[in-house]
């Protein structure tokens, strides 16, 4: 595409009513009024989502709070490989490996906790881990605490999910 | 009543004018001419001066001392900075001659002796109208002229191209 | 005996005005709230319950007066400590003092005693709310000087010269007010209003000073730091203007101060161009229509119906204020001094010239 020259309106030259302002002030008054009126009519229609009630939806492929997948027989998917905290960029998970009394597996995680203060949801945890045991898809983030202790989140809160 | 409001509206005005002369803050000193105005325009309602009063707060507790705040905000000397006051052969002069006032007018008093209190509405709106616009024309009109020339003359002392 | 019922009926009407008005002034607070919250599609204050009820919020003002009343009295190290703490009262008491000489009711006769409903029926009037209105200003500069730190001080500064500049078109513009109706006592310019003009209109100062009720407003809008003359809050260019230092219950004085203007604002508006306490058409006796029809009223429920349209006015003009802060932007500084000086008062001075000439032509 050439470079051309953009046409840019200026403003016209205001009429004499406008310039006395008296009028366009009653019409902006007569819009601040129609919101107010249709808003007490129809409360629904105002687009404020009250929080702690009423929660938005979040898209499908929004990442939100972390979940560790459990195997049909209820114990966690998890292997402890580390690879999802080697690749998390913030380092928020604390893995502590232990020796799996299922003797077709190798490893078990005996500690498994993630500080979503530190976390950042990039969501890098997710595509590190080699059998899909931990997704974000709860659709939720970070909920308000009143200590940091209690947004250190582990390893059964993690699996209730 | 009225001599007891008198006692305490003068000992409100004296005191007022006293602290504006002393304070070593111009901003506690223009508070203080605040309140010598107000007590003052309380002497004016006890002389029945009613629209002599409101119109001194009005004008100057309402908008000269309001010019004398805003100088003293726009200068806003630091408190360690401001200057002491000393006193000198020409104060003490002013205070021998405010004395020599005082007893001047206290002399006048009592040669001629007070005036009778003031019909009620000798100081109303409408009496005070009447009396500039009739008996007082002349001074009225030449008294605009003068605050014209004062405005002509801010004006020109303000403004470097007119 | 009867000096005691003087003392208890002056007493009784300054409590029920300033009570009115505190109240009123509360209201006034949620009101702005929510009106601004439904204007701009949000839902506003609904979360403060007693007994689990909501009531659109209404409760939120308690809550704010409690907060303020608990927070800690923070003084900043940096302040001039006396001028500080001076600051709110001096801007709360001018504005409580002004409702005295506002007529809230026609006289009433109670025990053979005739009772006006006006804490003081001064005889130079308006000029007293000129008088005490003026010194609300101190407030603000007090405020934003003693702050010592540099947004307050421009507030001050703004605020000092938005209200010396409005001050003078404020005056003018009730002068027209005064010549028509002849006099400056309040309780006399809302009973000249009950007249009619021409036997059809009433003659409320509106109809025959329309441009002086228009600078009237204007002024008042600017006298009482509303949007869109609110530049020494100013919250987007300078914080919060002259509070900005002050916290708890200085900074709620401050709030009050400044919803109680917009209530005396409107009552100064009602009483000098809407009849005050008159309601069209409604003599002593019952109402009078113009085509010669009359209904006669007991006269209790004609000082309802009076006192009731002073009220109905008030609230009108209460909202107008909140409408037009949510509507309206603020203006640039040196817009707001070229309107002040530039328009509206030559406009006012016109005003009384026109007014004048009318006067004689009528006359």
């Amino acid at each position: 595409m050439a470079i051309g020259i953009k046409k840019v309106a200026r403003p016209r030259r205001m009429s004499m009513g406008e310039t006395l302002y008296l009028l366009e002030i009653v019409k902006g008054l007569g819009v601040t009024m129609g919101h107010l009126l249709r808003n007490i009519v129809r409360q629904e229609n105002i687009p404020t989502i009250e929080y702690p009630e009423v929660r938005r939806v979040m898209p499908p492929r929004f990442r939100g709070l972390h979940r560790l997948m459990k195997r049909p027989d209820g114990s966690p998917r998890c292997v402890a490989c580390f690879c999802c905290s080697t690749a998390c960029p913030a380092v928020c998970i604390t893995i502590v490996a232990g020796e799996s009394p299922d003797p077709k597996v190798e490893k078990y995680p005996v500690r498994f906790d993630i500080d979503m203060l530190r976390c950042i949801f990039c969501g890098l945890c997710v595509e590190a881990c080699p059998c899909d045991a931990i997704r974000m898809d709860t659709g939720w983030f970070t909920p308000p605490e009143n200590t940091r202790e209690k947004l250190i989140y582990t390893i059964d809160m993690l699996l209730e999910k | 009543m009225e001599p007891a409001l008198f006692i305490v509206f003068g000992a409100i005005a004296v005191g007022g004018a006293i602290m504006v002369v002393t304070r070593r803050h111009p901003m506690a000193s223009a508070l203080y001419l605040i309140l010598t105005l107000f007590a003052v325009a309380g002497l004016f309602v006890l002389r029945q001066a009613h629209f002599l009063a409101a119109i001194q707060v009005i004008v100057y507790a309402g908008a000269v001392v309001v010019l004398f705040v805003f100088v003293i905000m726009l200068i806003n000397v630091p408190e360690d900075k401001l200057p002491v006051e000393r006193v000198t052969g020409m104060r003490f002069l002013g205070v021998v001659v405010a004395g020599l006032l005082i007893l001047e007018s206290a002399l006048i008093v009592r040669r001629s002796g007070m005036a009778g209190t003031p019909a009620a509405d000798s100081g109303s709106v409408e009496a005070v109208g009447r009396a500039l616009f009739t008996d007082y024309l002349l001074a009225f009109e030449l008294t605009s002229v003068l605050l014209l020339a004062a405005v002509i003359g801010a004006i020109a002392l303000a403004k470097k191209k007119i | 005996m009867s000096g005691l019922f003087d003392l208890a009926v002056a007493v009784a009407r300054i409590a029920i005005m300033l009570i009115f008005c505190l109240t009123f002034v509360v209201v006034l607070t949620w009101a702005e709230r929510k009106g601004a919250a439904y204007m701009q599609d949000r839902r506003g204050p609904n979360r403060a319950k007693i007994l689990g009820l909501t009531l659109g919020g209404i409760f939120h003002p308690l809550a704010d007066a409690i907060k303020f009343l608990f927070k800690e009295d923070f003084i900043p190290d940096h302040v001039h400590r006396l001028f500080y703490q001076m600051a709110p009262m001096f801007a709360l008491a001018p504005a409580l003092m002004t409702i005295a000489v506002i007529p809230f009711g026609p006289p009433v006769t109670i025990a053979g005693k005739t009772i006006p409903l006006q804490i003081a029926d001064l005889n130079v009037g308006i000029l007293y709310v000129f008088a005490m209105s003026g010194l609300t200003v101190y407030g603000v500069i007090l405020a934003g000087w003693a702050s010592n730190s540099k947004y307050p001080l421009l507030g001050g500064l703004r605020s000092s010269a938005q209200m010396i500049s409005y001050e003078v078109s404020l005056g003018l513009s009730i002068i027209g007010v005064v010549m028509v109706f002849r006099s400056v006592k309040l309780s006399q310019i809302v009973a000249s209003q009950g007249e009619l003009l021409w036997g059809i209109v009433p003659q409320w100062g509106v109809v025959v000073q329309p441009l002086g009720f228009i600078l009237f407003l204007v002024a008042l809008y600017a006298e009482a730091n509303r949007t869109p003359f609110d530049l020494p809050e100013g919250e987007s260019e300078i914080v919060a203007g002259f509070h900005t230092e002050y916290g708890s219950f200085k900074f709620s004085m401050f709030m009050m101060a400044e919803y109680f203007h917009l209530v005396v604002g409107s009552l100064l508006v009602a009483t000098l161009f809407f009849g005050g306490w008159q309601f069209p058409y409604l003599a002593s006796s019952g109402f009078v229509l113009p085509g010669g029809f009359s209904i006669g009223l007991p006269g209790a429920v004609v000082l309802l119906l009076r006192i009731g349209a002073l009220f109905a006015k008030v609230v009108f003009f209460a909202w107008l204020f909140i409408w037009v802060r949510w509507t309206i932007p603020r203006f640039r500084y040196d817009q707001v001094m070229r309107l002040g000086w530039k328009v509206m008062l030559p406009l006012s001075l016109l005003n009384i010239f026109a007014t004048g000439i009318a006067l004689l032509l009528v006359a």
